[in-house]
């Protein structure tokens, strides 16, 4: 068992792209549930939307790389303001429903045959990076002893948490401020901020427009870093992860999120390439009577569902969460 | 058999190339019979060759084995429109033209040389794209009914029929779901797991230990709804007596879905496989609407599950409870010993009656380790539609979801995500009625 | 500008004794409103006024409808039918936020403090105007630090009224159920309103403290701001209303000062009327596990 290249591979993906991804995801996730308790279960569609916004400006209308960055958010803030308006006056669980449904319906579309003009069927979208990699200062990759990256990864990670920062900074701006109390309010009891004068849907709905643009971020970052826009990509499954992840870090936290992609992603790796060593080679430590290769490769996920239940049950407010302050009351 | 041609000549319209499937097209089963691959030995021709097969799939005169057409002509024509060869079919209705190689290529059928009460009931010319270097096979549709031709009613009907039987599975999980939503406030995102269980275990019960079909769906009901009052006992009913809240709940019920799905991965793995019996079938003509023996048996198991179920609901002290308890969530709340007795109850039954969907969903299709998973936003679309937290809301709003995903493509919705039409719904119902059709309107303040 | 408390109510003792009757200096104005229920009319008030500067109480037996008056009036409930006025503005189809903008506050039944927000963040919700509640000057302190300094001093000076300073750095879930009261009732004063609704506002508040809040109550109407109040509690009705209007089965059925109230036969009547048709949704739990036991037992027997 050659455990340099299990921790090679957990560090190198809890500092990588992957990572800021979920990270990215997790914020805006962050932002709906972990401050204003909006149950988005469709993140996911936000993503996709922010990533084919870019893909089909540059790839289909031949826009030049801000362009189509730009028409990533756009479509993201108005795929927010469409499920916004009529679901943000419903019941809670409501939203989450109609919000999983147009994020399956988007993947549907975005993937099918008769749309594949526009979106490229189920292979998606290709050949928008040029741009990107143009810009790529450095001009090898990098082995620090614990992980390693390549030079396409380098570039990305460069930008990638320099925007997760900046995120970050602008959740901090925003909590602090009286319009992250008045979110923080509706959290609790959105009658009684009524009762006060506020206009709750108006702080909803901004707060789903700046969850689901920094979603939109996230899939805009995606399909940069893997250059590559694929709807199967942008499944439920990926919306459940990113609640792990912010979770995992602890809800109406900051850095929450950002911690928690980071764990993640270094237990799916390290977890990941354990299993597949240990079920490998000639004479494998576990062996095939006991389980394959492929079988192998599940234990993480079925790991990550037990985590998922048990930190919901046994700690709720994440690792770095206070028990007092967070949306899930689960005593 | 309409279906099958529907199928079969979309697919050439789309550029695909398929060989043509002889009558076998007679049965339900949506994988390509086995006569898929023609024999390579039919043709002189050695090296890359477009391979041009005709077979006359007139009905009655077809049986399992369509004739073949000899004595037709076939030309291949280059991207440019350079003609490169032609064959005339041989005994066995092919017809082989050798090709430089990969590439675009049209194929034309020269109808002049058909003979006598031979119709072609598809274009002229079809387009063929080959990727491979062994060239590629194609087939012209002879005799064949034309989809064109089929009533827009008829094929109406068929998709309705299809819609209700599709509507009366969803229907089967919709009322477990609509059940437990209503005793315990839990909005449950690991349903699908229960469903898919239903399924993995009949197989398990068919293909592996040897029990018939049959059997193995009636032992599936009963170890479904173990499960069902395991899982309340073990997991769901701890977390209502440490006062955990539902949203927390919602998220322990996305754990348990996700552990559930890759240990059914773990040991079914991912392929997609069928039971022993019945997996393909010949469709009875029933007027406006063809239906197979298993599909019909399938609507009647609901249907009269259902009915049971109604029974049970209105006529038992047990149903009356769990009606009780389903109308007043205050009364839910408080958590004395009888109410946890109901909420075991409806855990049980809402389980066995998705184990039970489970089995018919495999039977009517195949089983694969997604099933349920796949289906669980139908199912949240039919309870939501129909109502959340009422049974006969959760049979109607299945029913309507079923029709609208089938007729659907009929009034426009693409048909490789006609599922698509349902969500739609969904949300438009949401806005014009968010308590669901048989929902009551919630008492503010 | 404070009311001549005693020439108000020595003009509506001149009042008679109707439900529905005209007043000097009306507040709310409101007409022909109705809300149904599953066939149950919930509210039907045929004719209501609010008289300025003055205690008005709100009092009948369970289910008689003042809670969903309450919600109605203030734009949490949407009516079937009818039409009101606050200050002559009509506030019919107006969202509950612009209601509390206008200067009609409310507080609710179940108290309704944010109890992850500490005592003071609460405070500071009530202020209305906020830059700093937009959400672009939110990101910068610069735009709202001088606003929010001046919303704490007031919400300090508040805290201290309401003897809550103490606790201002605490979290308002550990505040015990009276607190609470007072915490709403001071945060609705951050709103400034000219009217303010309290709905129950001695329920679950223990003896002790009854008496400082009917001493804040008296206060609220002292400096100026009308006070209407449903209430249970006959004494506290006694002590320090200037008007009540009592409701029935959703009508108004009487009007009038606190002593001709108390000895209006229609509102006894009323009272010993009101055992039979208790609203379900305020019955306790036990109680409405028993009803469905029972209607489950006659179920079985008719079977």
């Amino acid at each position: 068992m050659d455990f340099g290249s299990i921790i090679d591979a957990a560090f190198s993906n809890a500092f990588g792209p992957q990572a800021i991804v979920f990270a990215l995801a997790a914020i805006g996730l962050n932002i709906h549930f972990g401050y204003t308790g909006l149950l988005n279960f469709g993140q996911a569609g936000f993503m996709a939307v922010g990533a084919f916004g870019l893909a089909v400006a540059m790839v289909r209308l031949d826009l030049p790389l801000p362009v189509g960055i730009l028409v990533g958010l756009v479509a993201s803030a108005v795929l927010a303001l469409i499920l916004g308006v009529p679901t943000l006056r419903l019941r809670a669980d409501y939203l989450a429903i109609v919000t999983i449904a147009a994020a399956e319906i988007l993947r549907l579309v975005f993937g099918a045959v008769e749309t594949k003009a526009v979106f490229g069927g189920s292979n998606g979208l290709n050949g928008f990076t040029e741009t990107w990699n143009s810009l790529n200062p450095y001009s090898k990759g990098i082995d620090v002893g614990f992980a390693s990256w390549s030079r396409n990864d380098l570039w990305a990670m460069t930008v990638g948490w320099v925007v997760v920062a900046l995120c970050c900074l602008l959740t901090w701006a925003l909590m602090r401020s009286p319009w992250g109390r008045v979110l923080r309010s509706i959290r609790e009891d959105e009658d009684a901020v009524r009762s006060l004068g506020k206009n709750v849907f108006l702080y909803k709905m901004q707060a789903l427009m700046l969850g689901g643009v920094i979603g939109g971020l996230g899939g805009i970052f995606f399909a940069l870093k893997q250059a590559s826009v694929v709807p199967s990509d942008y499944s439920t499954n990926l919306t459940f992860f990113a609640y792990t992840a912010l979770l995992i870090g602890g809800a109406a936290r900051v850095l929450g999120p950002v911690v928690g992609s980071m764990i993640f992603w270094f237990l799916i790796s390290g977890l990941g390439a354990f299993f597949s060593q240990a079920t490998s080679g000639i004479d494998p430590l576990i062996p095939a009577s006991v389980m394959t290769d492929t079988q192998a490769s599940l234990i993480r996920y079925i790991l990550m569902g037990l985590g998922l239940m048990l930190l919901m049950i046994y700690r709720p407010q994440g690792i770095f969460g206070d028990r007092k302050e967070i949306a899930l009351d689960a005593r | 058999m309409r279906l099958r041609t529907a199928a079969l000549f979309s697919v050439m319209m789309a550029g695909l190339v398929f060989l043509a499937t002889p009558a076998s097209a007679e049965t339900t089963s949506p994988s390509p019979g086995p006569s898929a691959s023609a024999p390579a030995s039919d043709a002189p021709v050695t090296g890359p060759a477009i391979r041009v097969r005709l077979l006359d799939q007139q009905e009655g005169k077809a049986g399992n084995n369509p004739p073949p057409v000899p004595g037709v002509t076939v030309t291949v024509s280059d991207d440019s429109d350079t003609e490169i060869g032609r064959a005339v079919t041989n005994d066995a209705g092919v017809a082989a033209v050798a090709i430089p190689g990969k590439g675009k290529y049209s194929v034309s059928i020269d109808e002049s040389t058909l003979p006598d009460g031979v119709k072609l009931t598809g274009k002229k010319t079809l387009d063929v794209s080959v990727n491979l270097t062994s060239g590629q096979n194609v087939a012209f549709p002879l005799n064949g009914k034309v989809v064109e031709a089929t009533p827009f009613v008829e094929r109406f009907v068929d998709s309705v029929v299809s819609g209700l039987k599709y509507g009366l599975i969803i229907a089967l999980a919709a009322m477990g779901l609509s059940l437990i939503f209503g005793t315990t406030g839990l909005t449950n995102f690991s349903h699908g797991e229960l469903i898919t269980f239903g399924a993995i275990t009949a197989y398990f019960l068919n293909s592996t230990l040897g029990l018939p079909v049959i059997l193995a769906g009636i032992l599936t009901i009963g170890i479904g709804g173990l499960f069902g009052w395991g899982q309340d006992r073990v997991l769901w009913r701890p977390l209502r007596s440490r006062g955990t809240g539902i949203i927390a709940m919602m998220i322990v019920s996305i754990g348990l879905g996700l552990l559930l799905r890759n240990l059914y991965q773990f040991f079914f793995g991912a392929s997609t496989r069928s039971y022993t019996d019945y997996t393909s079938q010949r469709a009875r003509d029933y007027g406006l609407f063809d239906l197979s023996d298993k599909e019909v048996a399938i609507m009647v198991i609901a249907i009269v599950t259902i009915g049971i179920v109604a029974t049970i609901m209105t006529r038992t002290r047990l149903g009356k409870a769990m009606r009780a308890v389903s109308d007043n969530p205050a009364l839910s709340a408080s958590s004395g010993m009888r109410v946890d007795g109901v909420i075991s109850s409806v855990w049980t039954m809402g389980a066995a009656l998705s184990a039970l969907a489970g089995v018919l969903l495999g039977l009517n299709s195949q089983v694969n380790f997604m099933m349920g998973y796949q289906l669980l936003l139908m199912v949240f679309a039919a309870t939501i539609l129909g109502g959340l937290g009422t049974v006969w809301g959760a049979v109607l709003g299945s029913l309507i979801i079923g029709v609208i995903t089938e007729v659907g493509p009929l009034l426009g919705v693409p048909g490789s995500i006609k599922e698509v039409g349902a969500l739609v719904v969904l949300i438009l119902i949401l806005l014009i009625r968010p308590q669901g059709i048989l929902g009551r309107a919630e008492r503010i303040g | 500008m404070p009311v001549d408390i005693t020439s108000a109510r020595e003009a509506l003792a001149a009042l008679p004794n109707d439900p529905g009757v005209r007043k000097p200096d009306p507040i709310v104005v409101g007409d022909d409103i109705t809300r149904t229920f599953g066939g149950l009319k919930a509210v039907d008030v045929q004719h209501i006024e609010i008289q300025r500067g003055v205690i008005t109480a709100l009092i009948g037996p369970n289910g008689a409808g003042k809670t969903t008056l309450f919600n109605l009036l203030t734009g949490f409930d949407v009516p079937d039918s009818g039409s009101w006025a606050f200050n002559d503005q009509s506030l019919a189809k107006v969202p509950a936020y612009k209601v509390a903008r206008l200067g009609m506050v409310r507080t609710f039944q179940l108290t309704k403090v944010l109890s992850k927000l500490t005592v003071i963040e609460n405070m500071r919700l009530g202020a209305t105007g906020q830059r700093g509640e937009k959400f672009f000057p939110s990101i910068f302190k610069a735009f709202w630090r001088a606003q929010e300094d001046e919303i704490t001093s007031r919400a300090d000076d508040l805290l201290a009224r309401f003897k809550l300073d103490k606790k201002r750095g605490d979290f308002a879930g550990s505040l015990s159920g009276g607190q609470r009261k007072l915490l709403e009732m001071a945060r609705a004063l951050m709103v400034d309103p000219e009217l303010i609704m309290l709905d129950e506002p001695m329920a679950g508040v223990n003896p002790a403290l009854k008496q400082s809040l009917l001493g804040h109550v008296k206060s609220l109407r002292d400096e100026g701001r009308t006070v209407l109040f449903v209430e249970h509690d006959m004494d506290m009705v006694r002590d320090i209303s200037d008007w009540v209007i009592v409701m029935a089965q959703g009508q108004i059925v009487a009007e009038g000062t606190p002593e001709a109230v108390m000895a209006d036969q229609r509102v006894i009547d009323a009272y010993l009327g009101a055992h039979h048709d208790a609203d379900l949704s305020e019955m306790d739990e036990e109680a409405l596990a028993a009803q469905v036991e029972a209607e489950i037992n006659a179920e079985e027997n008719e079977a």
